[in-house]
């Protein structure tokens, strides 16, 4: 059976913090979020390599905020990231999906009031 | 009456020193601070901040694809087009100045090496990345202190430039420096290329902070530039990097100097004919 | 251990429940399970992409130093730096795969992995930055715009982002060429010679024939791939023809002309001898490119060693502090 590990991998065993490095093979990833201007969410914008924060942070402004994309940077140790699996897809989210009654439209509005 | 005449003429001479370079290889007259064109010492000034970053520049953009890991190419892509663009500004402002009718393409391409005001620093062969980013890092730490003097000038153009530069410049120091504590500190053999590659480049630092009749002239015009203060600036954010890098200053040396002056290594003819080769070529031309 | 009958029957399934995910125009996500021969058809394709795009950083960086002027310095530094972002795009893409950038990059310098034959031409006057940014550029928008919309959601992302800046490429690839063209003889020469020299691999750029591309029916199954070789090329061609009339150019061949009833530019046979004999190794700078590739990662090795020594150390120190 085929299994697609997708979890990013390093060269050799990582400790939990995920950021040990061995700099003749690969520096550790890091997800980038970029916020596009003030107020706005931080939105994933990809990924830089580096052994770091200083120089991750570095890293994502000249990579992804080059253009005057963000206002702000996070940068977050790639194995710091917990993903819901795919598998959870039904459970996680599909009960979300029937509950009208969390919907503003699910609710009447007495006729003829106008703004509300 | 033998005797005064000798002791004047070394009189001139020792005064002369300074400047006469100057007049020799400017294709514009700066006789000094009182000479008959006034603008120019100005124009000299503004001259050697474009120089400066547009060597630099150059320098750096000869990394293009060859960086240590893709994230540094593009970092060290951004430091060169933030000098160029600097260098863009300041030569502008200096053919403007001048008022010869040469915009700063004219000036770029089409002055000689001797006709370069850059100190001696920017103009050395890239080397290897601890080097460039050693040589990056010396210089940044200056530019940010100059620019930051600079930015309130009583010369609105010039403030001007100095003030949008300053920002980037700040980012540089930030990245060059860090860089530099990383190589320091990192490896046997990346503290060995580093210390070496400081001491080659220590030499080069004084001349950033020698003063000289242009600068004296140009706090006429409200730019008034405390090289003392400056150095003592310069120093405490060298030394403070320098320490975290694991690093030693190196004792003062005999300073190299001349490249304010048009007096430079031999590499800014080569550098030079390899910047100016397609521009030459086509005299007159638009690109 | 598993049963082998009820694997079977369970990859078979889930093959079933992916091809519908993506016949549902559904984009697949790197958590998501996908068929062994998509994965490893996405890295392939991905990883050829990101070395096209650091490869093709070569021939541009080439004439960085000698841009006549100082804003078409700072133009050209920022297109190449931004090949390099592309590269480290796509490069991320293949991560969420499960494969290294270092990995891939190991292939690149052993000359194991392919990149695109255009950068294996050389680069040899100022001109070619235009017809560069004009043609090849325009090509890879070509491509891009429909790769923007393939079936794996981390590559499509990179594309969009990509494509936007691929944009500023093409725009100041096309300007240099129309000043040149609005220029002295000598600048107009310059340009005609650089066409003449590029367009041809340019073409080749789009890959093999349809009727010669191994891997083109089972891309396109699973909605990597959106478009045709062939379709693409003639896009290309039908987009470029008449900007290259709008600034007096001669393209070099003597078979294109408008069919009027198909709307499309007809063109004249590519030569796929040359085309192969490229990707084989034996263009007229697949060493130099590979031989610089080589160069950089060495001289760099030291200094990605002292990054990872020194983050080392302060990890140590904290950890000993805490
Ligand atoms: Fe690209
Ligand atoms: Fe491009």
């Amino acid at each position: 059976m085929s299994t697609t590990d997708t979890t990013p991998r390093y060269e050799g065993q990582l400790p939990a913090d995920g950021l040990t490095v061995t700099g003749a093979t690969q520096w550790p990833l890091w997800e980038v979020f970029t916020q596009a201007g003030k107020g706005a969410p931080h939105e994933h914008a990809g990924s830089v390599h580096a052994t770091d924060a200083e120089h991750a942070m570095q890293n994502a402004r000249d990579v992804y905020a080059r253009r005057g994309e963000a206002v702000s940077l996070w940068v977050v140790p790639a194995t710091a990231i917990v993903a819901s699996a795919p598998g959870d897809a039904g459970p996680f989210f599909d009960p979300g999906n029937d509950k009208a009654y969390r919907h503003p439209q699910f609710y009447k509005v007495p006729r003829g009031v106008r703004v509300f | 009456m033998a005797d005064h005449t000798e002791v004047e003429e070394v009189h001139e001479d020792s005064a002369a020193d300074v400047t006469s370079a100057a007049l020799e290889v400017a294709p514009y007259n700066v006789a000094g601070s009182r000479g008959p064109r006034f603008g120019a010492p100005l124009v000299e000034y503004v001259l050697r901040l474009g120089d400066d970053r547009l060597v630099l520049g150059h320098r750096l953009s000869e990394w293009c694809g060859h960086g240590p890991i893709l994230e540094e190419d593009i970092a060290v892509a951004n430091l060169a087009l933030d000098l160029v663009g600097q260098a863009t500004m300041f030569l502008g402002l200096a053919g403007e100045l001048e008022g010869a009718g040469r915009d700063a393409d004219a000036l770029a391409f089409f002055r000689d090496g001797t006709a370069y005001r850059n100190a001696l620093l920017v103009e050395l062969p890239r080397g290897d990345f601890g080097f460039t980013m050693m040589r990056q890092f010396l210089f940044d730490a200056f530019s940010v202190v100059q620019l930051d003097a600079l930015a309130s000038c009583g010369h609105a153009q010039l403030a001007a430039i100095a003030a949008k530069s300053l920002k980037e410049a700040k980012y540089h120091v930030r990245h060059s420096g860090e860089w530099v504590v990383r190589l320091g500190d990192g490896t046997e053999e990346s503290h060995a290329r580093i210390s070496r590659s400081l001491a080659e480049l220590w030499r080069y630092t004084g001349e950033l902070f020698e003063r000289d009749v242009i600068d004296d002239a140009v706090e006429a015009h409200g730019i008034v530039f405390d090289h003392e203060a400056a150095r003592a600036r310069w120093e405490a954010i060298v030394h403070d990097v320098l320490q975290r890098a694991t690093l030693e200053v190196p004792a003062p040396p005999i300073m190299a100097s001349g490249g304010r002056r048009g007096r430079h290594t031999e590499h800014i003819g080569h550098l030079l004919s390899t910047m100016q080769s397609v521009a030459r070529a086509h005299p007159g031309a638009t690109w | 251990m598993e049963q082998p009958i009820t694997a079977q029957a369970d990859e078979s399934a889930l093959v079933a429940a992916f091809e519908a995910r993506i016949a549902a125009g559904e984009s697949i996500e790197p958590k998501d399970w996908m068929p062994e021969r998509y994965r490893k058809q996405l890295v392939r394709m991905m990883s050829q992409h990101a070395h096209s795009e650091v490869v093709g950083m070569l021939p541009e960086g080439n004439w960085i130093t000698r841009a006549p002027s100082l804003r078409r310095k700072m133009s050209l530094i920022a297109k190449v730096q931004d090949e390099a972002g592309h590269g480290l795009y796509i490069y991320c893409g293949t991560e969420t795969l499960g494969v290294d950038r270092h990995e891939l990059l190991e292939q690149l310098l052993d000359g194991r992995a392919k990149y695109s034959s255009i950068f294996n031409y050389p680069t040899l006057s100022w001109a070619d930055m235009g017809v560069i940014g004009w043609l090849v550029d325009g090509a890879a928008i070509v491509n891009q715009t429909i790769l923007a919309k393939t079936s794996y959601g981390p590559y499509a992302r990179a594309m969009v982002r990509i494509c936007k800046e691929e944009n500023f490429h093409k725009r100041q690839g096309y300007e240099i060429c129309a000043t040149l063209a609005n220029g002295t003889p000598a600048q107009r020469a310059m340009l005609q010679e650089a066409v003449d020299r590029i367009w041809w691999p340019a073409l080749m750029m789009f890959g093999p024939s349809d009727t010669d591309s191994p891997n083109s029916a089972e891309l396109l199954k699973w909605r990597v791939k959106r478009k045709t070789n062939d379709e693409l090329r003639q896009r290309f061609v039908n987009l470029t023809v008449p900007q290259a009339i709008a600034i007096g150019l001669t393209l070099p061949d003597p078979d294109l002309r408008f069919d009027e009833s198909t709307g499309n530019w007809e063109f004249g046979e590519i030569d796929w001898t040359e085309f192969f004999q490229v990707i084989k190794g034996e263009g007229p700078c697949n060493r130099e490119r590979l031989a610089a590739r080589n160069q950089a990662h060495a001289d760099g090795a030291w200094v990605r060693e002292a990054a990872a020594a020194h983050a080392a150390k302060q990890q140590r120190s904290s950890t000993q502090a805490a």
